[in-house]
């Protein structure tokens, strides 16, 4: 029997692992940017599906609206237009694939020989509400500490990426 | 078809990771590798929601670790692109094997 969530979430699936491997596989920076953005929609996707709406919300703000931008002002920087990346040797291409394939069935297999003994509890995904009282709750369980080093983290990335990204003058005569 | 649960979650997490780490692996551009950095950490913060939302539905532990993941992957690609970029000035060139000066 399929139900219309089931659906969905398989046609988000589809999507998210899609995107994201035509985002490793092509040739053209410029669309890999934009396959990379699709796939980050899908998981925001996912994140909806499983009622965490306000992840899902972060996950669209910060990905979607700062991140890919981010990305897409650098290739307009670097990238001459319509030249192609360089296509990756033969075996080093052999080689990752391998790798890659090989970590993908070992952690599979573990995954399946596992037996998580998932609850079935139907609560009411978490509010935004409950998140905030939790990050900023100075007790036992919560989250304030990380909250303010996340912060000063936050603020010396934005000094170092001036600093980094300041031109240099040239000699001062 | 099956109801999808958490294996499917962790299916696709999975996928999703080793996807980045062939990208990783294959490519010479640093942005595209910083691109494929990208999908390895949504797959880690897909991982962590689906532990919260199908084993601990009553905490919200993995949802604040990826609310951290998320802030700190917002501030790594916001510093390394001002690497490129900056590498890009000095070197005409934003492929990683154009910055081997360290090496020797």
């Amino acid at each position: 029997m399929m139900n219309g969530s089931t659906i969905i979430f398989y046609l988000l699936a589809a999507l998210t692992l899609t995107c994201g491997l035509l985002s490793v596989l092509t040739r053209q920076i410029f669309r890999a940017a934009i396959y990379v953005l699709f796939a980050l929609i899908g998981i925001a996707g996912i994140y909806f599906w499983l009622e965490y709406d306000f992840i899902a919300a972060v996950q669209i703000v910060v990905y979607v609206g700062g991140i890919i931008v981010l990305i897409i002002f650098s290739i307009f920087l670097t990238q001459q237009t319509g030249e192609k990346l360089a296509m990756p040797k033969n075996d080093r291409k052999l080689w990752a694939a391998l790798a890659t394939f090989c970590g993908f069935a070992l952690t599979m297999l573990q995954i399946y020989q596992h037996n998580f003994n998932t609850i079935n509890v139907d609560k009411h995904a978490p509010t935004v509400a409950d998140i905030g009282h939790q990050m900023l709750d100075i007790n036992k369980t919560g989250y304030a500490l990380p909250f303010e080093l996340i912060s000063m983290l936050l603020l010396a990335a934005l000094v170092g990426c001036i600093v980094i990204a300041l031109r240099i003058k040239p000699e001062q005569t | 078809m099956m109801e999808p649960g958490l294996y499917h979650i962790l299916f696709i997490s999975t996928a999703l990771f080793f996807i980045g780490m062939y990208g990783f692996f294959t490519r010479r551009n640093l942005i595209t590798m910083l691109m494929s950095i990208e999908l390895i950490l949504n797959s880690v913060n897909l991982n962590f929601i689906a532990f919260n939302k199908y084993l601990w539905a009553e905490k919200m532990d993995g949802l604040f670790f990826t609310l951290f993941v998320i802030a700190i992957a917002a501030a790594e690609a916001a510093i390394g692109i001002a690497i490129i970029i900056n590498l890009y000035r000095s070197h005409q060139s934003i492929d990683v094997e154009s910055a081997e000066e360290l090496k020797y």
